[in-house]
Parts: structure tokens; sequence; C-alpha cells
């Protein structure tokens, strides 16, 4: 189990990048998406794997029982994933907006705020 | 009474926010507020200013967990020099935008977007904390998302597509490079990191790779040489007032936090890093002055000399000694300053004249010589002609170069601030010197609200102006404090003392 989730964190990571560098629109948001996902499942796998140990402290304990999971990364994690899902609502938003006002799936006919302006 | 002050610059624009909110159909309130809320944030700042100056490092513990588990706030000289600089000209753009914006968009939020984002930045500056500095981080981009999008026109959306994946990409890179520190060490908190970094650690390599994540992450905030591309190509779309707090302020955040970072904890590998800064900020300053050179539109001109600004803040960071850093923080806090009003100069231009493109303008001189005065000095000030303000960054700068023997990146420098004159006046000799091509003479006339309108839009290009003259022909104390504030950026035994030994 430990050895796939690093070979998965990185599949997703190379997924999410080839989708991103797509021309299509939609390709784009599940790239975004794609790519939420593999830094929040890094962010977990990195604060090490600890299988059936929560860190909840006794009643009539001072310190957690050894092994207990690192709690941190989980904290970071839950924030991490709500961050990201608000900005991937956004960006959802976002794109459909830009579909309906240009009429274009392509990311390459989007090139109007790079150009220099004609000289008159 | 010290815990309360450095969260004031958070608390205010927060319970701003929240008011603003609660009044969302009474525009006049929100500006109310808006400006109670500019006012309250500019006198707290400058407590905070004044007791960081006074009695040093200041910090406090949110909901009192002692510092390595809870989350410290920190307010050293540096931080708090950008949180009064980003009141400064948080004031100033709702100055502006309560004639420069238009109505529609006010009404759909503008007000409490803008105290939400001012937030985000003092919460960046303040915080002493990795993850928190990625939160913060995340607060004030999605405010700019929102800012860059809100009205929707077309280039609008274009530039948030643009901006929102880029800076979408950049968040999940300093998460990973978060990541990566806490598998490693084992903590978030700043000065504890400070500390393990400089023990004796398993894997030095490790620490240099997610130094290299954060580099990538703040380098694309920061619009460093080959992450920039996206900024020429969103920071103009929005209307001005929005444009002009985002292009002055938010760059320099991501700079901000490359200094703190690189001076506090990623210091072990100084061999690889230094020389990569160098040739870096090298490379932003020419890319950026030349990619200005030959644009025509007096935003993207601007936004273009933005990227070429950040090469001389990453210079003090490259040449890494004590007055090389005082440099970068003098240079950061003048050039938000400067760049802010600049936009703004442009946008009281567009208001008058409809228009940015440089061959429609013309013959702003004639018609507001006062406006083409306060130009004058924003942009000598940005070409660092003494004794404005930009001369003694880049005097700093040069001069620790010089001290340290890199001829090279200082020469660079140097003719980069020649380029920027040459944009700088083209600038001039298109907007306000050249005849005004020949329009409709209808167009010209003034009525006696459109004179009002514009004294008003004039009033926050004043108010930048007299600080950048403040801090340009009065250096003396802010040099000095910038010198004190790249003391304790680099003596980071006091940025831990202070953190840990409560």
């Amino acid at each position: 189990m430990e050895l796939i989730l690093p070979f998965l964190i990185g599949i997703l990571f190379s997924a999410s990048l080839y989708l991103i560098l797509h021309r299509h629109f939609f390709k784009l948001i599940l790239g975004l998406i794609l790519f939420g996902l593999a830094t929040n499942l890094f962010l977990f796998v990195i604060g090490r794997l600890t299988r059936g140990g929560s860190a909840i402290i006794g009643q009539d304990e001072r310190v957690a029982t050894e092994p207990f999971a690192d709690p941190v990364p989980q904290a970071l994690l839950l924030t991490a994933i709500v961050i990201g899902f608000g900005i991937q609502a956004f960006a959802i938003v976002l794109i459909k907006r830009v579909y309906q006002s240009f009429g274009t799936t392509d990311l390459d006919d989007m090139n109007t705020t790079d150009q220099i302006e004609e000289k008159h | 009474m010290n815990h309360l002050l450095i969260m004031l610059p958070l608390l205010i624009p927060l319970f701003g926010a929240i008011l603003s909110l609660f009044s969302w159909r009474y525009v006049r309130a929100q500006q109310v507020i808006g400006i109670l809320a500019q006012a309250c944030m500019l006198i707290a700042s400058f407590l905070l200013l004044f007791d960081v100056n006074d009695n040093g490092i200041r910090t406090t513990q949110v909901g009192s967990w002692p510092a390595p588990f809870g989350i410290s706030l920190v307010a050293d000289l540096f931080s708090s020099m950008m949180v009064i600089t980003s009141s400064i000209i948080g004031m100033a753009i709702y100055l502006f935008s309560i004639k420069g914006l238009d109505k529609a968009r006010q009404t759909f939020g503008y007000y409490p977007v803008l105290l939400i984002l001012q937030m985000g930045v003092s919460g960046a500056c303040l915080t002493g904390d990795l993850f928190n500095l990625f939160v913060w981080f995340e607060v004030l981009l999605i405010c700019c998302f929102v800012l860059i999008a809100l009205g929707g026109t077309k280039p609008q959306l274009e530039g948030a597509i643009k901006y929102v994946t880029i800076n979408f990409l950049a968040s999940g890179f300093l998460l990973t490079g978060i990541g990566v520190v806490y598998g490693i060490l084992g903590s978030l908190n700043l000065a504890e990191l400070a500390v393990l970094v400089r023990t004796p650690v398993s894997h030095p390599a490790l620490i240099t790779m997610a130094g290299m994540f954060f580099l990538i992450a703040f380098g694309i905030k920061a619009a460093i040489f080959p992450l920039f591309f996206w900024l020429p190509a969103s920071y103009h779309t929005p209307p001005i007032a929005i444009s002009a707090f985002i292009a002055g302020m938010l760059t320099k955040v991501g700079m901000y936090a490359l200094i703190r970072l690189f001076t506090l904890v990623f210091v072990t590998d100084q061999e690889l890093t230094i020389p990569l800064f160098t040739v870096l900020a090298g490379f932003t300053m020419v890319i950026g002055v030349f990619g200005a050179a030959s644009q025509n539109d007096f935003r993207k001109i601007l936004s273009f000399h933005i990227v070429s600004q950040i090469g001389y803040m990453l210079m003090g960071l490259a040449l890494f000694t004590p007055l090389a850093i005082a440099g970068s923080v003098y240079f950061i806090i003048h050039n938000i300053l400067v760049k802010t009003n600049l936009f703004l100069i442009s946008g009281v231009v567009a208001h008058n004249r409809g228009t940015f493109a440089l061959k429609k303008l013309g013959g702003v001189y004639l018609q507001h010589p006062f406006l083409s005065v306060l130009f004058f000095i924003s942009a000598f000030s940005l070409a660092g002609i003494p004794p404005f303000s930009g001369f003694w960054g880049k005097f700093m700068l040069a001069k620790a170069g010089f001290e340290i023997d890199s001829f090279v990146i200082v020469l660079v420098s140097l003719a980069v601030s020649l380029i920027t004159i040459f944009s700088m006046t083209k600038i001039w000799n298109e907007v306000f010197w050249k005849n005004k091509p020949e329009t409709d003479p209808l167009d010209d006339v003034v009525t006696a609200r459109e004179k009002k309108d514009n004294r008003l839009l004039h009033l926050p290009v004043l108010f930048l102006v007299l600080f950048i003259l403040f801090i340009g022909v009065y250096a003396e104390p802010v040099v000095s404090m910038a010198q004190l504030a790249a003391e304790q950026l680099l003596n980071s035994e006091l940025y831990i003392n202070a953190v840990l030994k409560k």
C-alpha cells in the first residue's frame, strides 16, 4: 500500500500537468482538479502513514500511545482541501463564463491580452 | 495591548469587510465604512511600526498556544513596513475608486473584497508559520481572482483565466514544498525551522529541494524571469483602481515571502542559491525592461516595468550582504508606492480621455499641468534619478554590489535604469508632451461636475506623491530603518529568540 501511493501521486502529477498543457478548456479543468488532488495526496503521504493509531489521548493518559498518526498533516490536508475546492469551483465558473462570452473551447484563441496594439 | 497591535492590521479589514457585506445594498455606506477602515488601518500600522522600531520584534501566539505548536504572528521591521505601505496605498486606492470606478462594480462587492485582500496582505506579512503563509496567500489570491474577473468584460475574463491557472499551479507547488519541509523537519513554525536547519540534519540536499519548490511558487507570484508571462497578460485588464492595487502590492508580497524564507530558513546551500538568484535577477530586469520598451499602451508599459523592478529586489537577495538586503527592503517600499501611483495617473488620464493607447493620447500637459508634474516625479522616482526615492534603493544595491565585486549584475542594473528612463520618456512624450491628436472638439468641453470629479481623482495621486517625496528627499530615517530591518533579517537569532523564548 505504501509503495503504491508514491507511484499514484507521480501518475496524478504527470497526468494533471499533461492535461493542463492541453488547449481544451475541459481538459484544463480536469488538469487543475487532478493537480489539486495530487498535492493533497502528497501532503498526506509525506506526514508518514500510520494505520490504526489515532492521536487521541485516553482519559487516564498524559500522552497518546505510540504509534499514532501525526495529526498535523491531516489538519493541513483538511485546510488545503477546502481551499482547493473553493478555487476549483471558482475556476470552473470562470471557464464557463469564458466559454459563454468567447464561444470557444480553445485556449489558443485567448491571446488578445498579450498582443501589442497596432500602430495607427 | 501589544498583542492587539499585531492583530489590528488583520482585524480592521476583516470587520470592515463584514460591515460592508451587511450594507450590501448601500454603496454610500460601504464607501464610508471603507474609508473609516482605511484610516484606522493607517493609524494602527503606524503605531505598529513605531512599536516595533522602539522595542524590537513583536510576537503574539494566536489562541495562546506556546510557540512551536500554536500559530505565531511576528511583526519585525520588514513586515511592519510592508503592512504600513499596504495601508498607505489602500487608502489611496479607496479615495480613487469612489470616483474612478464605475457604479456597477462598486455595487458588486468591490469594497468588501478589497478589504479582505488587504487582510490577506497583512496576514502574509505578519505570519510566522509556513502553512499559515500559504493560507494567507490563498486569501489574497482568491480576492485577486474575484477582483480581476469583477465586471466580466472580455479582456478581464481572458486575463483572469491566465492568472487563475498559473496561480493555482503556484499554490500547488507551495503546498508541495510545505509538505517536503514538514516531512524532513517535522515543524512549520518559521523560527523553529530556522533552528532546525542550522543544526546538522540527515538530508541537507532535501532542504535545498524544498527551497526550490518555494522559489518556483513565490517566483511565479513575484513574477521572476522565466515565470512572469502571466503578469503582462492579466494585470492591465481590470479597471485601474483594481489593477493599481494588485500591480503595486501583490508581486511584492511574493518577493517579501522569498526574502523572508531565503534569509531565515533556506540558508544552508548558498553556493547554489546565490548564483541562481543573481542570474534570475539579471534576466528579470533585462527582459522586463525590453518588454516594456516594445509596448504602446500606458498600462502595459507599466506592467512590464513591474517585472523589471522585481529584478532589483531579487538582486538584493542575490548579493546577500546587509546593505544589499536593506536596499531590497527600501526598494520594495519605494516601488509599491511609485508603481501604484503611476497606475493611478494612467487611470486619471484615461478617465479624461477614455483610452490607454499612447497613439491616441497627447496634450495632457496643457490640460493638466499639475498631473504632469506628479507623473514627472513618480516616473523619475521609478527610473532612479536623485533626489527621488528610486535613487536611494538603486544606490544601496549598486554600492553593495561593488563592495563584494559583483560588477556584472551592478552594470546590468544600471543599464536597465537607463532603459527605464527611455520608457518613461516615451510615456512623457506621447501622453503629456506631444500635441493632442485630432478629435471632436465637443470632447474637450469640461463640465463643472467633471472638474470636481477630476479634483477628487487627483487627491490620491497627490497623497502618494507626498509619501514618495518624503522617502526620497528625507530618506535618512527610512534608509536607516531599512538597514535595521536587514539586520533583523540576516541576524536570525533575533527572530528565533523573539518567537521561541517567551
